[in-house]
């Protein structure tokens, strides 16, 4: 089952990733893109991490991407016009891709065996369940950070109300 | 059917997805959709971490992966209020006609 | 007792530390004073010298040796002087002959400007003439001929203010750093082969070891050969000997005629037992003086400026000391520097009194009929001619005719050859000086009676060159008459005079009835190593057989001078109007000194290409414009990213991102494997 979920879902999320790469239209990028976040969050849950798929689906897809396809309504976005871009970009931009991708893999295949293999639901029959585990160790020893952040999210919210706001 | 799958796949599949954000990030023209690749390359960056939290029995992978959440979603929003200011004065959401940093 | 031998250099050095630092502001009188003092006492000290060691039981060499000067491994030079009967000699004549002429600048510099640097710079002269002479070893001597290299030049531009002085100055020191360039060269190998330069070690270190011939020792005693043709103006160094006579007369008698040209024979002499181990270093000495003396008595038959012919008459006699020090005969080489001391030294303080009695004419075509204006003058220049003429009894013909003899019986394949050449020069020696005899004080006369050419201070030295201006009355007219020089400037003459009659007389050979005192008198410096000795062997008849010819070659010379400028004073100017363009060639010096100018002018004008435009011009300046440009060229290359455009700073972010993943990933190996 690990095997299929990976499969079917791997497959989805690259589906929806070259689709982003594809689209003319941002409005279907944003689209695709919530497509690989779901099967994303599957595959997060095939590895025992359910609270963190639970909080891909609620928070990434469900308000991120919602934000986004707001905002792409609101400014009118339309389609892309072909415009002469900078040739940086390609010129070295693509070699940089391909190289990152390129050295990522030989390190993962290269200790591929170290790594081992994964089991599905693996932490599902611990006694303790994945959310509590996540849970006391973000409210004991990563307290500060977690304090930290909500302060963070505070001044991204303040900020993007300033920045938003229009000219008086 | 418990077939085993190599973390090392999913961690293929992670890269994978990040390169392609990268080369989203250098083709689009949209601005919105440049900072969505950024968005992929993030999530590419938590599937990783969530199989070494997988492989290491840690908990605190997962941990990291909330904190990058956190923050996606606070960078989110400041940077689509940015995208939004410069649309007002630029009229255009094209990347190339936003260079008033040329030297 | 040899302690007082410090006091030979060191006297006249005070004088000139004295002279030279408050001279200014002392009277002539005490300036005189100081500088003859500093001259007398160290003549006196050499009296006492010769006394000592010609007594019998002296030793045939004193030496002190003071502190030591450079103390390293492997070199070691000290202070040291030595004085054997070479050094004996030449002390003689740099001491005895520099006081006369002493007493003789208080009378003729009398009136000049700058008095007191005269005689502070002469004074200098001193101290570093006798350095040479005193000299243990080839540094310390090289110091002495340094110095009075530098003292020439002081004094040539003695009279700074004219141009040419200042030119002739330049040139003699330029000319000479030539030839000194070429002792250097020699000092170098000589530390190298012989591991010291005292002397006393390296001629030792020669003659106990009899099998050292030719080979590096050549190489040094031809590079001695170019120091000593530098600086006693043989060719091709000579140039800067004629434009010499820039300077103040007294300072031509002294420097360059007795004591500083001899420098290079002194050295050649000195180093006789380095010369005799290598013939073919005597045969290129043999040769150079006698070439030298035959071409500078051909240029002064033709000279006009009579202190130019003694130039050249200087040259050409010192081209005969350098044929005696070829030919082995380094003792005749000595004889006649000792007699042509006398009587050049003479003939110059007499053209000095000629040229300050006419107020400054220098031009023999001005002169004339002075025999009976100026008696005492015109006697002694008599015995001065006479002498170099080589008549005898006087002193020029004994060592001069020593010379050609040795050269005639010489172990030198070319020796006839040379004693031929010779001959012929002392046919032309004796014609140009009675050329000059005659045009001076006989004959119609030339000159101005009244001349206007001369007014008071520096400005007439200015003008008109080389001599004082003596004035009863300075705020009377400017008419001057021609007039007999005072006896401070003839007393010298005179006594000079005599020494040129018996000067000789301690050479006499055996062959006419003498002892050869001098001969004698230098073996114990020559005897070592010498490997001239064909004088025992031949007979007195061949050498008296030699001394006529030359006696009837002179006297041919005195007669055809005779012919051209008493009886018939047309004859030489048709003479040289049938072959006008001969004459101009002779007149003008061959030319020399125009072709020097031009090879120097090539060899800057290649320098200047090759250093200037390739080297400075190409590499150096090349360089710092190749740096500007590269970093132009880097920094418009690099501009190009910061183009304000998004995409590309992001494709720079990728290949860095890249970039960085690499180093991590392969710089710690310890993770691959």
């Amino acid at each position: 089952m690990q095997l299929a979920l990976f499969i079917i879902f791997g497959a989805l999320a690259v589906a929806g990733a070259l689709n982003l790469l594809l689209q003319r239209h941002p409005i279907n990028s944003a689209l695709s893109l919530v497509v690989v976040m779901m099967s994303l969050a599957v595959l997060y849950w095939s590895l025992g991490a359910e609270f963190l798929a639970a909080a891909q689906v609620i928070v990434y897809s469900g308000a991120i991407m919602v934000f986004f396809v707001f905002v792409i309504m609101l400014l009118n976005a339309g389609e892309e016009e072909r415009t002469t871009g900078s040739r940086a970009a390609y010129i070295v931009g693509f070699p940089g891709a391909a190289a990152i991708f390129c050295l990522l893999s030989f390190v993962f295949l290269s200790e591929r065996h170290a790594f081992g293999s994964a089991n599905v639901g693996g932490y599902l029959n611990h006694i303790t369940s994945n959310i509590a585990e996540v849970s006391s160790l973000l409210f004991t020893k990563l307290l500060l950070p977690f304090e930290v952040t909500s302060v963070l999210i505070l001044v991204a919210i303040l900020g993007a109300v300033v920045l938003a706001r229009k000219e008086q | 059917m418990s077939a085993q799958v190599p973390i090392a796949a999913y961690l293929i599949l992670a890269a994978v997805l990040f390169s392609i954000g990268v080369a989203a990030f250098l083709i689009k023209r949209n601005l919105i959709t440049v900072f969505m690749s950024i968005e992929l390359m993030l999530n590419a960056v938590n599937l990783t971490f969530v199989a070494f939290a997988h492989m290491w029995h840690q908990v605190s992978g997962q941990i990291f992966v909330f904190f990058v959440m956190v923050v996606a979603a606070a960078e989110a929003a400041v940077g689509l209020a940015i995208i939004i200011a410069i649309f007002r004065t630029r009229e255009t959401l094209n990347v190339d006609q936003i260079d008033l940093m040329k030297s | 007792m040899p302690s007082n031998l410090w006091l030979i250099p060191l006297l006249p050095f005070a004088g000139f530390l004295v002279n030279g630092t408050i001279g200014r502001k002392l009277p002539r009188a005490l300036v005189s004073a100081v500088a003859l003092i500093c001259t007398a006492i160290p003549a006196a000290i050499v009296a006492w010298l010769w006394i000592t060691m010609k007594a019998a039981g002296a030793p045939d060499v004193i030496q002190i040796v003071g502190k030591p000067w450079i103390a390293i491994t492997g070199l070691t030079v000290n202070f040291a002087f030595t004085v054997d009967h070479l050094t004996l000699i030449m002390l003689g004549v740099v001491t005895g002959v520099g006081f006369l002429i002493h007493i003789y600048s208080v009378g003729y510099m009398a009136h000049e400007e700058g008095y007191w640097r005269f005689f502070a710079y002469l004074n200098l002269f001193m101290f570093f003439m006798s350095v040479l002479v005193l000299a243990e070893s080839f540094l310390l001597m090289f110091v002495g001929w340094e110095g009075v290299g530098l003292a020439s030049y002081l004094l040539i531009g003695y009279y700074f203010k004219k141009d040419s002085a200042a030119n002739a100055g330049k040139k003699a020191f330029i000319v000479n750093r030539i030839g000194d360039f070429g002792f250097l060269l020699a000092m170098f190998l000589i530390v190298r082969e012989f591991g010291s330069l005292d002397f006393a070690h390296v001629f030792n270190a020669i003659t106990v070891n009899p099998e050292w011939h030719e080979g590096i020792l050549t190489a040094i005693a031809l590079l001695l050969v170019l120091g000593a043709v530098g600086k006693s103006a043989q060719i091709p160094l000579y140039v800067w000997l004629p434009d010499a006579m820039e300077g103040p007369t007294p300072v031509s008698a002294l420097i360059h005629a007795a004591t500083m040209v001899t420098a290079g024979i002194y050295m050649v002499a000195r180093c006789h037992t380095l010369f005799d181990r290598s013939p073919y270093a005597l045969g290129v000495v043999a040769i150079i003086g006698t070439a030298t003396a035959i071409f500078a008595a051909c240029i002064g038959m033709v000279q006009h400026d009579i202190k130019r012919v003694l130039a050249y008459s200087t040259v050409s006699q010192l081209g005969y000391m350098f044929l005696a020090c070829g030919v082995g005969a380094y003792a005749a080489g000595i004889f006649h520097l000792l007699t042509h001391a006398f009587f050049k030294a003479l003939l110059f303080l007499a053209a000095g009194s000629v040229i300050h009695a006419l107020s400054g004419e220098q031009d023999m075509r001005k002169m004339g009929g002075l025999r009976k204006r100026i008696p005492i003058t015109f006697w002694t220049m008599t015995m001065g001619v006479f002498a170099i003429s080589g008549i005898p009894p006087l002193a020029g013909f004994f060592s001069k005719d020593e010379i050609l003899y040795q050269a005639f019986v010489s172990t030198n394949p070319i020796g006839k050859i040379l004693w031929f050449v010779g001959l012929v020069t002392a046919g032309m020696t004796s014609f140009y000086m009675f050329r000059l005899w005659f045009k001076t004080f006989f004959g119609p006369e030339h000159f101005e009676e009244h001349t206007d050419l001369h007014d008071h201070g520096a400005a007439v030295h200015a003008y008109s060159g080389s001599h004082a201006v003596m004035v009863a009355d300075p705020e009377e007219s400017h008419k001057h008459s021609v007039h007999e020089s005072p006896w401070i400037m003839l007393g010298p003459l005179v006594i000079l005079a005599i020494l040129s009659i018996i000067g000789g007389w301690v050479g006499v050979p055996a062959a006419m009835g003498g002892h050869d005192e001098i001969g004698h008198f230098l073996d114990p410096v020559f005897a070592s190593g010498a490997s001239a000795e064909a004088a025992a062997t031949t007979s007195h008849g061949s050498e008296l057989g030699l001394a006529l010819i030359s006696v009837i070659v002179v006297a041919i010379g005195f007669y055809i001078a005779y012919i051209f400028y008493y009886k018939k004073p047309r004859t030489a100017a048709a003479l040289a109007a049938r072959a006008p363009a001969l004459y101009r060639l002779v007149e003008n010096k061959f030319y020399i000194d125009e072709i020097y100018g031009v090879i120097v002018m090539v060899l800057m004008m290649i320098s200047r290409v090759a250093l200037g435009s390739l080297i400075d011009g190409g590499i150096v300046n090349g360089s710092g414009a190749a740096a500007g440009g590269l970093t132009k060229g880097l920094s418009s290359l690099v501009r190009r990213v910061q183009s304000g455009n998004i995409r590309s700073y992001a494709g720079w972010l990728a290949l860095g991102a890249a970039a960085v993943l690499l180093v991590m990933i392969f710089g710690r190996s310890v993770w691959l494997h």
